[in-house]
């Protein structure tokens, strides 16, 4: 285990523990900020600039700000005193039980140990070109998702017209 | 070099934190962000079985984690917007309190 790969490590997974834990949304958002964050640079640790660079666009940019946009506008009239949580114990073993499923999965298993290859130089260019050869009907699909999505997240938010209700 | 069970127990550890979050939490848009964590989880998976497959010149990891991230983004998207739309209707965005349809 390398020095970089502890850190960045320790900085997400830290910081995603502070997202899920904190009681106030807005330092909730920022603490996800930072595990996004933390992921695009294992992402780079992982020879995948270019999807590095995606999940900064994407996460650290777009989806963060959405997010902060959705806190404050459902900044609720909810008293302060009430619980964050409702019956945390068994969520949380939940998860810890299958943490330790998983963990218990890849220690035992012999992939685990295998060592990257010697880092295999991939360029923006091949990847565009495999995107518009081999897997141009994902890709138009996806695009059809998105512009459905954007109309469905526009109607399904805008306000009824007065009267309508 | 970090082996590759280093990066599969990181993504196990956020999907799992991502799981506690999105149980635990009563806040609708805190759920989301649960899910949202899951999902990067899992595109750590695919970039770290990328890397350290046989033959990585075939990049399908590299494209199945781009195309995973673009449909995260549009879920995030929708899903705000419901959150916002439920927000609207109940003036509160805790899924405890919004039970009309319970049975």
């Amino acid at each position: 285990m390398t020095l970089p790969f502890a850190i960045i490590a320790g900085l997400t997974v830290g910081s995603a523990i502070a997202a899920m834990s904190l009681r106030n949304m807005v330092h909730c958002a920022l603490s996800l900020v930072l595990t996004f964050a933390g992921l695009a640079g294992l992402y780079l640790q992982l020879n995948a600039e270019f999807v590095g660079f995606t999940q900064i666009l994407v996460y650290v940019g777009a989806v963060s700000i959405l997010i902060v946009f959705a806190i404050l506008l459902t900044r609720s009239t909810e008293p302060k005193d009430e619980p964050a949580t409702v019956t945390p114990w068994v969520g949380i073993s939940v998860a810890v039980a299958a943490f330790l499923t998983m963990a218990l999965a890849v220690l035992a298993s012999p992939i685990g140990k295998r060592l990257a290859a010697p880092a295999s130089e991939v360029s923006v260019k091949t990847l565009g070109q495999k995107l518009m050869t081999d897997y141009v009907l994902p890709l138009e699909v996806m695009a059809l998702l998105l512009t459905a999505a954007m109309l469905g997240a526009v109607i399904i938010a805008m306000k009824d017209k007065e009267g309508s209700r | 070099m970090t082996p590759l069970s280093g990066y599969l127990l990181v993504s196990a550890l956020l999907f799992c934190i991502g799981l506690a979050g999105a149980l635990t939490r009563r806040n609708a848009i805190m759920v989301l962000l649960g899910i949202e964590l899951m999902l990067n989880a899992a595109n750590l998976n695919f970039i770290a079985f990328w890397r350290f497959s046989e033959n990585p010149e075939t990049m399908t990891g590299l494209t199945f984690a781009l195309f995973s991230i673009a449909i995260a983004a549009a879920e995030a998207a929708v899903g705000l917007a419901l959150i916002i739309t439920i927000y609207r209707h109940f003036r509160t965005a805790n899924v405890d309190k919004v039970e009309d349809m319970k049975g």
